[in-house]
């Protein structure tokens, strides 16, 4: 590991008055370790900067903080006092809030009733409209809001939103608040509305967690930085005057990753898909990009940079508003996910759950769906070819499931990828869309999915796979895209993609 | 397509390790979740026919099977309904409507056109809410309690607010017809369990049906014609509760647009009572004609019991209440071995 790791005690690296420090953190998911060992020192009347690539464990450590997910192992301490929380009351009470980037308030209540929820003043048994009235007016004009505290909060902007989200917080008196990309969808005067309340914030003597992406704000807000990257800790800087955005960087992108890739070249075939001046909800230009038969092309960017939606108009789930997709020299008509699939295109979504399996139905039934059109004779289902096609995939692409009629939600989520990679090789598919293929699958798995993709690439279908996951992108693909804000920002082939000029082009600027 | 192959990974027991033991258990398990209410149906049977006098006779048994005509015909079409996640609420509406409709029309154009346009007033009701639901995207709850309202005025309308008495013959006939002991409208509930217990098994449009019940986003991104089907499901059920008012208005001799009041929640009780759930994506025919039977069978039984009618109601109500809890039970259960 870099050189970076070799101060770990969190207690020396901040001097006097750690306020929040948590030491030895570890939480497990299902197959993954999502946090190992984690320490983390945050002072008062400062704030702290986690960064680190998606999926590094910076959500998974607030919601540590939050008291959401239970350590395995490793403690809390807060002002001195070794804390353990049981729920999400426990730190609450420990003085500690959370400004999630998902604001969590009830869109039909007022301000003033989202402000004091769970704590509403009361007189007689009754609601106190006049107090809650008065404390909610304080708190927001102590914030700088001028928010009639009767509105319901589902007729507020973003940035107001997020400052009763803050008024919460101030009304329990938290003495330790963590924002979670909190920028990340203000306009630019509510971002400095933000930045003056979290400076007044860290002056007050609070401490101050400060999640980001961004660069320029990391190095504008915080005073000390730690990078996370595959659930550990790798640097941590005490005065981030000293550092430079290049060095962190490197730390986010970190050291050479063992190859569980296994990528071959391959000879590719001519231009199977055109899409050209593409532009619908959630792009904020026209897209266009072609890929050849046999290519495989990665999608990077940042959570949000537009790479799903644009899946989603290339697939028919959302209706274009502009541009043409061309496959096999032939013009598409878009719009539904059928007429997508008829024309050969395919899409594995990012959630699985939501948008991938049938839950309740069995193996066989979630290989079979689409494919079930076809081999059926007058509406009539049949089962025999089904039974063997189902039989073949498991086969094939090694789903360790019990038997084919056991229900798809009992499997390991690599196995339920699997299974929906099985459901289009049924299919004649000659461009396949996958959204974020191996995110929460285990290294083992993810290996056979890779190997089903390169496959699938080696008999000339087009396969584009978009991933946050730099080590992904950067090892599998022949060629790379790069997203940001709604754009298409760099086209990388496979000699010019490093990690450095990945993240650099899909950083926000 | 050719097939595409990942190379096995050499050791790869694991997956193997619970069968014997585990598959047997959840054998079991699934059979008494699958089962469970057959079961509970059969033992009910069995103390009906010890304790009930006359539970068993030729008289009553015919009597208890064309009471249940008028559920269990539509609550074979609802079960598709609810299989997909939605609900209709505007069935009693449609009877009353198609056996207005079918009366008026068969004593000005005979029996034949006045059946088939019975039949046909409840399709074009079906095929409306199922646009207004699927184009429109209105939840199927409001919407059909809105076709409730609308088409019970219809049917008032349409009747001129008396009922309709039947001139024609042959359309007494219709229900009066019998082959092999038992009538036409008893031979027809038969036929739409058998019909829709195959569609919803064995045909593409029924596996649909359910999947989209299962998970709608899924369902759309794997090209099934959400759409369609949607529309499809409501109209046929439109169809089968026109098809059951025209029957019940053949039986009856007159077409009463105040008749089958609270239909709708008998037909749903007895499909959830038979297992279907009403969150969608899972439904069996043989627990919907359980469900409709449990039913049939404890109204009869009361009857042949003199339970005063105040008290049925109560019998009714917890019978239904135990049945959800029950199936609660089982799912919760279900949830829990997964964690």
């Amino acid at each position: 590991m870099s050189e970076a790791e070799t101060v770990l005690d969190p207690v020396s690296d901040l001097g006097a008055d750690p306020f929040l420090v948590l030491s030895g953190i570890e939480v497990e998911f299902p197959g993954v370790k999502a946090l190992r060992g984690v320490e983390l020192g945050v002072a008062r009347g400062s704030v702290h900067g986690l960064m680190g690539e998606n999926g590094a464990g910076k959500s998974t450590l607030l919601k540590v903080l939050s008291g959401v997910n239970i350590p395995k192992a490793g403690t809390i301490t807060v002002d001195g006092r070794v804390q353990s929380f049981r729920g999400t009351a426990d730190a609450l009470e420990a003085g500690i809030a959370i400004i999630y980037q998902e604001l969590h308030l009830v869109p039909g209540l007022s301000a003033a009733e989202n402000l004091m929820l769970g704590q509403l003043p009361r007189r007689m048994g009754l609601i106190d409209r006049k107090a809650l009235k008065a404390r909610a007016l304080s708190v927001l004009r102590d914030l700088g809001e001028s928010i009639d505290p009767s509105t319901p909060v589902g007729r507020l902007s973003i940035g107001q939103r997020q400052m009763v989200e803050i008024g919460k917080a101030l009304l329990r008196d938290a003495r330790i608040i963590a924002f979670d990309e909190p920028t990340s969808s203000l306009s630019s005067r509510e971002v400095d509305n933000l930045k003056r309340i979290v400076r007044r914030l860290r002056d007050e003597g609070r401490a101050i967690i400060y999640v980001t992406h961004r660069m320029a704000e990391v190095f504008e807000m915080c005073d000390a930085v730690t990078v996370f990257r595959d659930g550990a800790r790798v640097a941590h800087h005490a005065d981030i005057g000293r550092i430079t955005q290049d060095q962190l960087v490197t730390e986010m992108v970190g050291r050479a990753i063992e190859d569980i890739y296994g990528y071959h070249p391959r000879p590719l075939g001519e231009v199977l898909a055109r899409i050209d001046g593409i532009t619908g909800p959630g792009l904020s230009a026209p897209a266009s990009f072609t890929v050849r038969a046999g290519e495989i092309v990665g999608f990077f960017g940042l959570v949000g940079a537009g790479r799903t939606e644009l899946m989603r108009l290339l697939c028919g789930t959302e209706r274009a508003t502009g541009g043409s997709v061309t496959l096999r020299g032939r013009s598409l008509r878009m719009g539904s996910p059928r007429r997508a699939i008829e024309a050969g295109i395919a899409m594995c979504p990012e959630d699985r759950k939501r948008e991938g399996i049938f839950p309740i139905a069995s193996v066989n039934d979630n290989i079979n769906i689409s494919v079930r059109r076809r081999y059926a004779t007058l509406g009539l289902v049949d089962f025999a070819r089904e039974a063997a096609n189902a039989a073949r995939a498991i086969r094939d692409l090694n789903i360790r499931t019990a038997s084919g009629a056991t229900e798809i939600r009992t499997l390991s989520g690599g196995n339920q990828q699997k299974a929906i990679l099985g459901r289009w090789l049924s299919e004649e598919i000659s461009l396949f869309v996958l959204d974020e293929p191996t995110r929460g699958i285990d290294v083992g798995a993810r290996a056979q999915i890779y190997k089903i993709l390169y496959a699938l690439a080696e008999k000339g279908v087009g396969v584009i796979v978009v991933s946050s996951d730099l080590s992904e992108v950067s090892s599998i693909c022949d060629r790379v895209l790069v997203m940001a804000d709604g754009r298409l920002t760099a086209d990388l082939s496979r000699d010019e993609i490093t990690p450095e000029r990945l993240l650099g082009h899909a950083l926000p600027q | 397509m050719q097939p595409v192959t990942v190379s096995h990974p050499p050791a790869n027991a694991p997956a193997a390790q619970d069968s014997r033991g585990g598959r047997l258990q959840s054998t079991i398990r699934r059979a008494i979740q699958q089962s469970g209410i057959v079961l509970v149906f059969l033992l009910l049977l069995l103390l009906l026919a010890a304790l009930v006098p006359d539970f068993t006779s030729r008289g009553n048994v015919t009597g208890l099977l064309l009471s249940v005509t008028l559920t269990g015909t539509i609550a074979s079409s609802m079960m598709l309904v609810l299989a997909l996640g939605e609900v209709d609420l505007s069935i009693a509406s449609i009877v009353a409507f198609a056996g207005v409709v079918g009366s008026v029309a068969a004593n000005t154009l005979g029996a034949p056109l006045g059946i088939l346009c019975g039949i046909l007033a409840g399709g074009a009701i079906g095929l409306f809410n199922g646009v207004v639901v699927a184009w429109f995207g209105i939840n199927s709850l409001i919407a059909t309690l809105a076709t409730m309202e609308a088409v019970r005025g219809l049917a008032y309308i349409a009747s001129g607010g008396d009922a309709v008495p039947i001139m024609a013959p042959a359309f007494f006939g219709l229900s009066s017809a019998s082959f092999l002991g038992l009538t036409t409208p008893v031979w027809i509930m038969f036929l739409s369990f058998v019909v829709l217990g195959f569609v919803l098994n064995r045909t593409v449009f029924g596996r649909d049906v359910l999947a989209i019940g299962g998970n709608v986003e899924a369902a759309r991104l794997a090209g099934i014609p959400v759409t369609r089907l949607r529309i499809g499901v409501f109209a046929l059920q439109g169809l089968l509760a026109g098809l059951a008012g025209v029957l019940l208005t053949s039986r009856m001799g007159l077409g009463d647009p105040k008749t089958s009041i609270g239909l709708e929640l008998a037909v749903i009780s007895a499909c959830v009572l038979g297992g279907v759930s009403l969150s969608g994506g899972i439904a069996t025919i043989s627990g919907v004609v359980v469900g409709v039977l449990i039913m049939g069978c404890v109204q009869d039984a009361m009857g042949l019991l003199n339970v005063p009618a105040f008290y049925q109601y109560l019998v009714r109500g917890g019978i239904l209440l135990l049945a959800v809890m029950f199936d609660r039970w089982k799912t919760g259960r279900k949830a829990a071995t997964l964690r």
